[in-house]
């Protein structure tokens, strides 16, 4: 498949009385037609990649092909050909969405009428309304429609949904997935490990300015071993580390760690684990104070890779 | 989209803007107006000028007041001697007579309200003692529009306005810009970037020609204002001056994030030129030795050949000096600024 962004040994160092190493050696592979997303928490370094991508800031180090274009060379082609939309934008108040668009629209060439593109984000009705009178969702919308207007071939989106309630991230998640529908390449970051599964066919699980992992969401999941969280507690105290050898030798467990006052076990069958670990804990004398099973996500990953869950920080 | 449709748009951007604020409209065109009233009105001229002269009470003080009080020009009040020194130190009289065989007049020689009553108030007892001139003279009063304060006023006002307008208008929207990521954002569209710049200093120019026929339309209506055909010069110095101006706007700009910091920079860079460059009253008030730093700043020359051109009816030629002040304030500004100038 087409290569839409290739990034070798990226490095960002901010400078400063004590610098940031904010990207660190990152490589990464978009092939075109996808939704790749950047899953990472806070500071880990997702917006200061994005903006490389977007020519917006200067890498201090390494190799990055967009659309098989250099900044330094095409900056003014790859400009005419990506859609940006970063991490917190604030339009004028005063002006409405629709001159707003066609502002943007005036910037390119070739692409997208105002109208349609407001029409694609959903925000036909608001079109004469000011921007100071939208709410959060539909500011986001907007910046997706300005992102849009170019009829880009790549499409980068920061932080889509962050601060925006349930309802608000949905509308956006279906605008996104029109998108794709129409073949556009989308590059998007998010610290919502849900958002990430429900959104991208490829993941890059980024932490402390590396890739830690990257594949679809199901081999991410799978790599746990088990498609399958059980967590669980023994009354009494029974807790701590000298129990994990023993849970993870029961049968169908993949992985065990210690969480709280109880376990987290990664399960490939959970019928068959779930007997194994009621029969340990008559054994043990004990009984289970809590238990609950579940399919493993994307945060159950991050967790395992690193120990930290993703919205710690 | 044609090559020119990204400026004709952020030119709209910029004016809408503009036009959709009530408080910036405000401050651009009706507080100037309000000034220049208020001012015009408090330093308007009065027709014979008073003088109040304290007479100290005793012997002979009786003559002297009916001697004074018989001339024009004058208000006497009796005092005693040590409410004399506090009326005078006052300024409730400007000169005290005390009556006896050598007449003595207490005054404070640095003050020239001082110096006028001495002068008046001796001509009136000398005369009313028989003095007799030895000259005669008539008097032909003139007052010239042009001569008035609101005549010297309106073109500093004019001056004052239009480079606080641009430097708000253009450094701080530009730094209000930055700190809301739109000017990333814009930077991040092929959108070229001389457009950007260009549509900002127009629509500060299109502001600027309101301001000039705002200000000396309401001049010529409501102060009787003449300008001996200068309009269309100091509109053009008007011009020369906001584009100048913006170069200086653009400069504070370059690197600010925060609104605040912006703001601080363009009040530094004003207030000094406020109180120097005449705008209130003339800069030839300074010192000799500061001269020729009140003259090379930008609002003296503006205001200088504002009021060259609209009170004496000067042509531009005889304004090149000033016009290369204001052209090298902007041009170094502008080579400095796109520089630094960050859009992030
Ligand atoms: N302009 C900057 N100057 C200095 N440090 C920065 C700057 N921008 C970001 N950082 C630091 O770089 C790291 C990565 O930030 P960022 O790329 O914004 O992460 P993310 O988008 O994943 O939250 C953080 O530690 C952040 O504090
Ligand atoms: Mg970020």
């Amino acid at each position: 498949m087409k290569s839409a962004i290739r990034v070798r040994e990226l490095r960002k160092t901010y400078p400063g009385r004590t610098p940031v190493e904010a990207v660190r050696g990152l490589d990464l592979d978009v092939a075109a037609g996808a939704c790749f997303g950047l899953l990472g928490p806070n500071g880990a370094g997702k917006t200061t990649t994005i903006e490389i991508l977007e020519g917006l800031l200067e890498p201090t180090s390494g190799d990055v092909e967009v659309l098989g274009l250099r900044w330094d060379r095409d900056a003014n082609t790859l400009r005419e050909r990506i859609g940006v939309t970063l991490q917190e934008t604030k339009f004028t108040d005063k002006l409405s969405v629709l001159e707003t668009l066609e502002l943007f629209r005036s910037f390119f060439p070739r692409g997208t009428a105002a109208r349609d593109a407001i029409d694609l984000v959903g925000l036909g009705e608001k079109a004469a309304s000011h921007v100071v009178t939208l709410s959060g969702g539909q500011r986001q919308r907007l910046a997706v429609a300005c992102a849009l207007v170019g009829a880009p071939d790549l499409l980068f989106l920061d932080e889509p949904t962050t601060g925006l309630d349930p309802q608000s991230r949905r509308q956006l998640w279906d605008v996104v997935r029109d998108l794709r529908t129409q073949g556009r390449t989308v590059l998007l970051t998010t610290h919502y490990m849900d958002e990430a599964e429900k959104l991208c066919d490829h993941i890059a699980i980024v932490d402390h300015g590396r890739v830690i992992a990257a594949g679809s969401p199901d081999a991410l999941i799978r790599s746990l071993g088990g498609d399958h969280v059980v967590e669980f507690a023994f009354a009494g105290g029974v807790a701590g580390e000298s129990e994990l050898a023993t849970l993870r030798a029961l049968p169908s467990v993949r992985s065990a760690r210690s969480e709280g006052d109880g376990y987290h076990l990664t399960v490939a069958e959970p019928h068959v684990a779930l007997p194994a670990i009621l029969d340990r804990s008559r054994a043990l004398g004990s009984s289970l104070t809590r238990l609950s099973t579940r399919h493993a996500s994307l945060e159950d990953v991050f967790v395992a890779l690193t120990g930290r869950h993703l919205r710690d920080e | 989209m044609s090559a020119t449709s990204g400026f004709v748009e952020l030119y709209k951007m910029r004016m809408r803007e503009f036009l959709r604020e009530p408080a910036v409209l405000f401050w651009v065109f009706g507080f100037p107006i309000l000034l220049a009233v208020g001012l015009g009105i408090a330093f308007r001229e009065k027709p014979i000028d008073l003088v109040t002269v304290g007479v100290l009470r005793g012997e002979g003080a009786e003559v002297l007041t009916t001697a004074l009080r018989a001339q024009p020009g004058f208000r006497v009040e009796e005092v005693d001697a040590e409410e004399s020194l506090r009326r005078l130190r006052l300024g409730k009289v400007a000169l005290v007579v005390v009556p006896g065989a050598e007449l003595e007049y207490r005054y404070d020689a640095t003050n020239p309200e001082g110096v006028l009553a001495r002068s008046r108030v001796d001509d009136a007892l000398q005369r009313a003692a028989g003095r007799t001139d030895p000259r005669t003279f008539r008097e032909t009063l003139v007052t010239e529009p042009g001569s008035r304060y609101v005549d010297f006023l309106v073109p500093g006002l004019l001056g004052m306005n239009i480079l606080s307008g641009a430097m708000y208008g253009i450094g701080f929207a530009l730094v209000d810009m930055r700190s809301r990521r739109l000017l990333k954002r814009l930077a991040a569209t092929p959108m070229r970037r001389s457009h950007f710049l260009l549509a900002t200093m127009a629509s500060r120019m299109t502001v600027v020609i309101v301001e000039v026929a705002l200000m000396l339309g309401f001049g010529k209506v409501f102060f009787g204002m003449e300008f001996h055909g200068g309009v269309p010069a100091a509109t053009a110095l008007s011009l020369l001056a906001a584009a100048s101006f913006s170069g200086m706007g653009l400069l504070v700009a370059t690197r600010t994030r925060k609104i605040e910091v912006v703001s601080g920079l363009i009040n530094l860079a004003m207030l000094p030129m406020f109180v120097v460059s005449g705008v209130f009253f003339s800069s030839e008030r300074f010192p000799d030795a500061i001269q020729p730093i009140v003259r090379a700043m930008p609002l003296t020359a503006l205001n200088d050949a504002l009021r060259a051109v609209l009170l004496e009816g000067a042509d531009l030629t005889s304004q090149l000096g000033r016009i290369a002040i204001l052209l090298a304030w902007g041009g170094i500004s502008f080579v400095i600024a796109l520089r630094l100038f960050r859009w992030n």
